[in-house]
């Protein structure tokens, strides 16, 4: 009785000493820098939108990212991948804590989220208390790679700066001078305007006037009223979602579509475009992703997540799958190894990645350095028109990295 | 006429139609307090489906006329069904209790939302006979589906008018919202009375949902800002008075469209401003009885 209850024999104890033996032997053989052989799992702690209005976007973000790895053999640096799921609800008011929750009680490798820029600030704020790294797939809050930025926090998809300094860039060249800019009024709207403005003015033109609703307001009629009134040569805006939606279509509906054109950040058209219907056609978008790009990587990337997923690709997806492709240059280098933070940030912060959106590498503040690229609504996609602006990157203000 | 005065004419066009639209949210939430002292937090979600519903039976049916027709019997039915399952034991507790209810119907209509009609935003197509529109000015045209709306709008309100003032059912209705007691002991069902005016005030929501949805675009979660607002209208007009719910949405539509014409800084305080200054003169609103 005593021996089957008490496995811990003589024996065994003596089995696990040659083991150990064997595994410290084994360890001279390896490059002394990285603890190789650690077999246990990597843990990517995903902090998505699962449920609410960003369902959609989260879902893609999580599957591209499982493609990319998976597309690796399910190993990263050597090691296996463990996800620690977690639903941010785009609720900013949980984030600090949801996020404390996969740091503290998981203990995950890498936090990667998310869409929401309010959470994604609280995720930024745990990620720099607790020097955890990060990598956010979506939220293009400046202030994550601008005065919050940290060698321990990655994006991988855009500031709201960019798209807009593009298109303000894209009119400008065309000569026009005078135009009116739209949004609700709050951080990602202004920043987007701010954009547009910079591009804009480098070229000469003047936003004479910005019209800001309250968010989330969608009742447009007063301001399309005042539009017609101002009479500018073009209007901007940045509205995503349901916001993007019905502005489109009120737009359209007051007959100002055909008089002042109206162009936008590529949200504006993006994965809405079936509910916007006839009022999104022709419609001009900036992004760092379109439709039809002629990259060799878009071309296997999405039938391959066709695949997976039997779900289109769209940016969302894209930018998933180059957090996975980040993730992955960055702990092969190290050979898995977290303890190697200082190389492995390096190795991140030299990774080209080899993106469906084209290549792009990492600025000093970690974001994106990319194309920008034109497209236009036909159909039922955002078809690429030309590159707005090659490479660019964010000023990234106030970052001490930069 | 100078285009200042044209914009400024067009922008009170606005304003009406914007209060018009939010009458017919708020005068069913203003009926059901009135007459049943419930305070009714779902009443947004009401919108939310009723918009939804019209999405889909449209999608189905090509036609939203067809659409409407299905769905505002099929919510009278729901608004029976609740008030039979769950609301009927609400009428003699606290409020407390109704809010509890009523916010937790707010999360289950959304989850049910979600399974019958997914997470997406939805447009629906405006009906053709309606799909053009007036110019007003050399920019500017105005949608003729918005004027039809509130033409709409104020035929139901009418109806509404009528029914209440004018109808026995609807003495009765405004007998149960002084007197219950006294209704009952007069040999007026009481009960029967409730049911159908909580379904008509669900039916309103439902309805306002759904010809909204060809401007208003379909969305999650689109319930909970006109919830807030219809508020806003029925505090500022009284609670439960239907006269007040009107001039309440009236004042509402203007102060939202001027606050963002005059005073875009604080064109988020606007509506609630107006609410503390009418406070501030009628505690109980414009048409509210104090008790």
């Amino acid at each position: 009785m005593m021996k089957e209850s008490g496995p811990v024999t003589r024996r065994t104890i003596l089995k696990g000493l040659a083991a150990s033996a064997g595994i410290a032997a084994a360890s001279v053989f390896v490059p002394p820098c990285f603890a190789v052989g650690q077999t246990a799992k990597i843990k990517f702690g995903l902090m998505l939108p699962y449920t609410g209005t960003y369902a959609a976007l989260g879902k893609n973000i999580d599957d591209a990212l499982r493609l990319a790895i998976s597309q690796r053999g399910g190993k990263v640096g050597g090691r296996e991948v463990e996800y620690v799921v977690l639903d941010d609800e785009s609720e900013p008011a949980k984030g600090a804590e949801n996020a404390n929750k996969l740091v503290a009680r998981d203990k995950v490798d890498f936090l990667i989220g998310t869409v929401h820029s309010g959470v994604a600030m609280a995720m930024v704020k745990v990620a720099t208390d607790n020097d955890t790294m990060l990598i956010i797939p979506n939220a293009g809050a400046a202030a994550a790679t601008g005065p919050a930025c940290a060698p321990n926090i990655f994006r991988t998809s855009f500031t709201n700066w960019q798209p807009g300094f593009a298109m303000g860039k894209v009119v400008a060249d065309r000569g026009q001078k005078r135009a009116v800019a739209v949004s609700w009024d709050y951080a990602a709207g202004r920043e987007s305007i701010g954009g547009f403005k910079e591009g804009f003015a480098s070229g000469g033109g003047n936003v004479e006037k910005e019209l800001l609703l309250p968010f989330p307001q969608v009742e447009f009629q007063p301001i399309l009223t005042e539009i017609a009134a101002l009479k500018p040569q073009l209007v901007y805006v940045f509205f995503a979602g349901a916001g993007a939606v019905k502005f489109v279509k009120d737009y359209a509906g007051a007959g100002l579509k055909n008089s002042i054109p109206l162009v936008g950040a590529g949200f504006l058209t993006d994965g809405t475009l079936e509910a916007q219907g006839d009022a999104a056609q022709g419609l001009e978008t900036t992004l760092h992703y379109a439709d039809g790009l002629d990259v060799a990587k878009d071309k296997a990337f999405r039938p391959a997540f066709k695949k997976a997923t039997n779900r289109d690709a769209d940016v969302y997806a894209v930018q998933g799958y180059d957090a996975g492709q980040l993730l992955a240059a960055g702990l092969d280098a190290v050979r898995g190894d977290m303890k190697a933070r200082k190389e492995l940030v390096a190795a991140m912060e030299k990774a080209e990645i080899d993106s469906p959106r084209g290549k792009f590498t990492l600025s000093k503040a970690h974001n994106p350095v990319q194309d920008i690229y034109l497209r236009k609504v036909m159909g039922l996609e955002n078809k690429f028109v030309s590159v707005a602006v090659k490479a660019l990157a964010d000023p990234a203000r106030g970052c001490k990295m930069a | 006429m100078s285009d200042r005065v044209i914009f400024f004419l067009i922008q009170v066009l606005n304003g009406v139609q914007y209060g018009l639209l939010l009458f017919l949210v708020a005068s069913g939430l203003t009926l059901i307090f009135g007459v049943m002292r419930i305070i009714n937090l779902a009443h947004g979600s009401f919108y939310m489906l009723g918009a939804y519903l019209a999405f889909s039976f449209a999608e189905r049916t090509g036609s939203l006329w067809l659409a409407i027709l299905i769905a505002v019997p099929l919510m009278v039915v729901i608004g029976l069904a609740l008030e039979g399952l769950l609301f009927r034991f609400l009428y003699v507790r606290d409020h407390l209790y109704q809010v509890l209810l009523t916010y937790g119907l707010i999360l289950s209509l959304e989850e049910v939302r979600s399974i019958f009609f997914g997470d997406d935003v939805h447009g629906v197509r405006v009906p053709d006979l309606l799909n053009f529109s007036v110019k007003l000015t050399p920019t500017l045209s105005y949608p003729v589906y918005r004027l039809f709306m509130s033409a709409v709008c104020i035929a139901v309100g009418a109806g509404l008018y009528l029914f209440i003032n004018h109808t026995r059912v609807g003495m009765s209705v405004r007998a149960g919202a002084l007197n219950r007691e006294m209704v009952q002991s007069l040999g007026i069902d009481i009960a029967v009375i409730y049911r159908l005016v909580f379904a008509l005030g669900v039916a309103l929501a439902a309805f306002a949902g759904m010809i909204a949805a060809p401007v208003a675009s379909v969305f999650p979660g689109m319930g909970n800002q006109i919830l807030i607002i219809s508020f806003v209208v029925v505090v500022i007009g009284g609670i439960g008075s239907v006269k007040g719910a009107f001039i309440g949405s009236l004042l509402i539509g203007l102060a939202d469209t001027f606050g963002q014409v005059f005073a875009r800084q604080i064109a988020g305080m606007t509506l609630y401003m107006l609410m503390v200054l009418v406070l501030l003169w009628r505690p109980a609103g414009l048409f509210g009885r104090t008790s």
